[in-house]
């Protein structure tokens, strides 16, 4: 039987040496290693589940009247977007379950990419020849949050209207074009016209999915020609890689991670509520509610957006620069432009331009570890001041004060955290402890 | 993803028969009997889970029953190929050489081969930049259509319904009268026929006591009997600016303000719509107010300012 299907596929493509190789391809064996397989193994589920949700949701702001199932919602004003979503979640058997499932799964795809990301910044993965896939991973993770706020955006529920506004608004602040390209995007001034849902839509579904795709494509073809890195040990040098073939026990094993990736989605989605939109009830204009929050991976945008002075530029009683440019576009690009720059930046600074194979432990390099940890942590407060409207209701904190504390950690966190970390890891790098067991 | 795929059938068609007794020479791996046997229990369990989906699909389609049985079922599965990968079948650890990425020699050759075809050319320099200039006005005329929106933008955004004498309604559409709104109410109003989504329609309308105000000078008489309405579309982003802070206490507190959710931008209402907090960079935009003969709300012109997030020239 396996003969003759290999028979039958080498006759014709001559595929047995490509099989072969394929089969006793190595993997090197680390669990940090399992962080992009999750990503990917994410973006299988969110394919599958929002194949499905696209056969029921109906993009269109053609206003309706509600007459389904749920009752506190029946005679309310909303669009057909709304109600389709709602008809898929109340109507269709299972529709709630994987409506939950693709949302569960945008959050942790988005999460998995970004602890991938740290892990090879922090384990200097990203040296040549991976400079390439920083850049690729890098964007995809742009397209990941892009992605998924346009995911969010579709439903029109309160909480989209709100965040569309807030997309229109920075938009709408690019200096010289930012006009234009809203009206032009929008289809005229927000809310916009009928034209809008469908592309948001199209964009959602078709043509985001199908660059990352592509790109998520080439990011493994690239990592099948260089092959994967390893962290150093007996037999490992920088001219071979070890680990365990494919087949039978890594396809087994990886097999696993989807399963389990897709298992554990479901029974989020199934058992775990998120985003309940007819709890927000539909987007007016006119309607806002407090404490609302997004998905988590819009958290950093709206911290850059609170913290921001109230800054603009003008000239001569006219407006040049509106504030939402600042936290809302010039932070993204900052800190998008760090991580794309940050191979070239490494290399300036080391002055070491040959091809690394053999991974760092984090404390090998002191001064790395700390950069990053600094620069991860410069975002990770921001990240947290868009919870602080949160923090300021639950633990009776002013939120006058809470802005102003924000702001001196944004510049005081990442400097502490830079020369605490430079210390740990110059000192575990001397002791060889072991961070977490304490022993050698 | 095609080695993937390659590699999933095989391992499909790999399950369906014994393997072949290994060549002679080589020592015989003795099967681990537990492994095996937990796997099979695994599969059997996840049969069973996924059954009880397709039982529950029919019988009692609740989210939290068919999440739980179909996500079980993976997991279980999950947990067969695991043991399967870890214990059942044999570890086999793989040396492979890298390949060498660089070729210097072939380089060179690229480049000279590149150098080949640009022999007894004269002025180089000049169709690189010739035609860079085609390609890049070329770009720039394809980019030209998009431009049919531009000249338009400002006046779009501009538009506003309001002005003199357009009654202000409710969200159902009923006049407001002005007797009706008491001092620590918010109200939110519209103006009358015209489309309510728009970002320039929403207003609040609040009351204070007449002494409270402490309107710019050229805008006395746009809040008569201390009523006064602004633009509901915050100047920072757009949220609708929906709470109201009145205090009814002590002559320390701050003075009344309405405050927008989205970034807590906090506008007072008795200083013609300025901003005391947050990051918003513009007031908010004072809508003229008046009473008509039948005691209703009135528009008694356009806003102070545009609604709604500024933009590259927007008059602040
Ligand atoms: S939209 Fe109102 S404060 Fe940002």
């Amino acid at each position: 039987m396996i003969r003759r299907a290999v028979r039958f596929l080498d006759e014709r493509l001559g595929t047995a040496p490509l099989l072969k190789k394929t089969l006793q391809y190595v993997f090197p064996d680390h669990w940090t290693f399992m962080l992009g397989e999750i990503a990917l193994y994410a973006f299988v589920v969110l394919v599958a589940t929002g194949i499905y949700l696209a056969l029921f949701f109906e993009p269109s702001l053609a206003h309706v009247t509600y007459q389904g199932d749920y009752a506190p919602l029946r005679g309310h004003e909303m669009t057909k977007a709304f109600q389709s979503t709602l008809d898929l979640s109340f109507e269709t058997k299972g529709g709630l379950l994987l409506r939950q499932t693709h949302h569960w799964a945008a959050n942790v795809f988005v999460a998995a990419i970004v602890l991938h990301l740290l892990r090879i910044l922090y384990t200097g993965a990203s040296r040549k020849p991976r400079d390439l896939n920083v850049w690729i991973g890098t964007t995809l993770l742009a397209l990941a949050v892009f992605e998924g706020y346009a995911g969010y955006s579709l439903p029109d529920d309160l909480l989209s209207g709100m965040g569309l506004a807030i997309g229109y608004s920075v938009l709408l602040s690019l200096p010289v074009v930012g006009a234009w390209l809203a009206v032009l995007v929008w289809g005229g001034q927000f809310p916009g016209k009928e034209v809008f849902e469908p592309r948001l839509f199209i964009t959602h579904v078709f043509v985001i999915p199908i660059v990352m795709a592509t790109l998520i494509a080439i990011h493994l073809a690239i990592i099948v020609r260089q092959k994967h890195t390893q962290f150093p040990g007996p037999g490992r040098t920088e001219r071979n890689v070890v680990g365990s073939t494919l087949w039978p026990s890594y396809a087994l094993r990886s097999t696993s991670l989807l399963l389990a990736v897709a298992g554990v989605l479901l029974l989020l989605g199934g058992l775990v509520q998120i985003n309940p939109i007819w709890l927000y009830g539909p987007y007016h204009t006119y309607s806002a509610t407090n404490g609302a929050q997004p998905d988590w991976y819009i958290g950093w945008l709206i911290g850059a957006l609170r913290l921001m002075p109230p800054l603009e530029i003008h000239v001569f009683g006219y407006t040049l620069v509106p504030n939402p440019f600042f936290g809302g576009a010039l932070f993204p690009l900052l800190v998008f432009g760090l991580l794309y720059s940050w191979p070239a930046i490494e290399r300036r600074i080391t002055g070491d331009h040959a091809r690394h194979e053999l991974l760092d432990r984090p404390r090998d390099v002191p001064w790395r570890t700390a950069t990053i940890s600094a620069f991860f942590s410069w975002v990770a407060v921001v990240f947290l001041a868009g919870s602080q409207d949160q923090v300021a209701l639950h633990f009776h904190f002013s939120y006058v004060g809470l802005v102003w504390f924000f702001r001196v950690a944004s510049v005081v966190v990442p400097l502490v955290v830079f020369f605490v970390t430079r210390r740990v890891a110059a000192e575990l790098k001397e002791t060889e402890l072991h961070p977490l067991r304490l022993d050698r | 993803m095609k080695r993937w795929l390659i590699a999933a059938l095989v391992l499909l068609l790999g399950k369906l028969r014994p393997p072949r007794a290994l060549p002679p020479g080589r020592p015989v791996r003795e099967p681990d009997r537990r492994a095996e046997n937990l796997t099979f229990l695994l599969l059997l369990c996840a049969m069973a889970a996924a059954a009880a989906f397709i039982a529950f699909y029919f019988a009692n389609p609740d989210t939290q029953f068919l999440g739980a049985t179909l996500g079980l079922a993976f997991v279980l599965l999950a947990a067969a190929c695991l043991v399967a990968g870890k214990r059942v079948v044999p570890q086999i650890e793989g040396v492979k050489e890298r390949p060498e990425l660089e070729h210097p020699f072939e380089q060179d050759e690229v480049v000279a081969v590149i150098a080949e075809g640009g022999e007894g050319v004269s002025r180089k320099r000049f169709f690189l930049l010739a035609g860079g200039g085609a390609a890049g006005l070329m770009g720039a005329a394809l980019l030209t259509p998009a431009l049919s929106c531009g000249p338009e933008a400002n006046r779009v955004l501009s538009r506003s319904p309001w002005n003199r004498g357009r009654l202000l309604v409710t969200e159902l559409d009923e006049p407001i009268v002005a007797a009706g709104i008491v001092v620590g109410e918010l109200v939110t109003a519209f103006p009358s026929g015209a489309d309510k989504e728009d970002i320039a329609s929403p207003v609040i309308v609040v009351r204070v006591r007449p002494d409270e105000l402490d309107l710019p000078d050229d805008r006395r008489g746009w809040a008569p009997e201390g009523l006064i309405g602004y633009s509901k579309i915050c100047t920072h982003a757009g949220c609708a600016v929906s709470e109201y802070r009145y205090p009814s206490y002590g002559p320390t507190a701050p003075g009344p303000a309405v405050v927008c959710p989205c970034h807590y931008s906090t506008f007072s209402v008795t200083e013609g719509g300025k901003r005391i907090f947050g990051p918003a960079g513009r007031a908010l935009p004072q809508l003229p107010l008046a009473i008509n003969g039948d005691g209703q709300l009135v528009a008694d012109g356009d806003f102070s300012g545009r609604p709604g997030p500024g933009w590259w020239g927007v008059r602040k």
